[in-house]
């Protein structure tokens, strides 16, 4: 999937990273924990959250993640906009929770394929 | 890839905004020495992670990077509080880590097996009331 599709899918607002909206994307993750994310997550390009700090960038970065959607209208500082920027992230934010929008994006067939063997 | 690179980097520790930082510049560095990518995810999530811990636990401190074209070792020192029981502070989901430091999407127990997960080697010297120094490599 394209990130550009995500975009649409979650009728998201793009913050940064118009450059890779065409990137293609095969799965996410869902989390506002970046522990959690530093530990479990292998290949995943996009992470949904609803937490805002810089770390939620950093994070993404470290795990050579392409994209960050922030659920329930959150909005990420300028800051954090600008470090996605800086690392190449795209960053977008809507209005969805990050369970509806994870439920969006896994039906219309994001992460269908590497879910089971990182369970 | 360069014979030897150095890199040093002070930890702020008294603002947790940016933790992290000096592990962004790593793995940005890495990345223009066209180090492989796999070896640079490794080093960067296992410096992050120790990264992070500093900031939470040790008020900061300091941390070196060398890179060659044999391997990368990163070492992180602190003049924390040190650790009371490595092997405790080891295992998965064992965390001393406020309801704060949660808040902010960390101290789930994971950041030293994950540190020990990435690298090929991990030793931590650490002294109560002294602080902590942890030494990881990453073998090419």
């Amino acid at each position: 999937m394209k990130i550009r599709e995500i975009g649409e899918l979650l009728d998201a607002k793009l913050l940064t990273g118009e450059d890779g909206l065409d990137n293609e994307v095969s799965s996410a993750c869902c989390s506002d924990m970046m522990s959690d994310v530093l530990a479990y997550v292998k290949d995943q390009g996009v992470l949904i959250t609803g937490l805002i700090n810089p770390q939620v960038i950093r994070t993404a970065n470290m795990m050579d993640m392409v994209c960050i959607v922030f659920a329930r209208g959150k909005a990420p500082t300028e800051e954090m906009i600008d470090l996605a920027a800086e690392c190449g992230i795209t960053v977008m934010c809507t209005k969805k929770r990050a369970f509806e929008a994870s439920g969006i994006l896994y039906c219309a067939g994001l992460s269908r394929k590497s879910e089971a063997k990182d369970a | 890839m360069p014979d030897k690179v150095r890199f040093h980097f002070d930890v702020d520790g008294s603002d947790f905004s940016s933790a992290g930082a000096a592990s962004v510049q790593v793995k940005k560095k890495l990345r223009q020495l066209a180090y492989p990518p796999e070896i640079i995810r490794k080093v960067s999530i296992a410096m992050y992670e120790g990264e992070i811990n500093m900031v939470i636990h040790a008020n900061g401190g300091v941390v070196d990077v060398e890179a060659s074209d044999e391997e990368i070792v990163i070492v992180l020192s602190d003049r924390g509080p040190g650790i009371p029981d490595v092997d405790l502070a080891m295992q998965a989901g064992y965390s001393t880590a406020k309801d704060n430091i949660r808040n902010l999407g960390f101290g789930a127990g994971m950041g030293f097996p994950n540190m020990k997960k990435y690298t090929d080697y991990m030793r931590i010297d650490t002294e109560v009331g002294k602080g902590t120094t942890v030494t990881m490599k990453v073998k090419l």
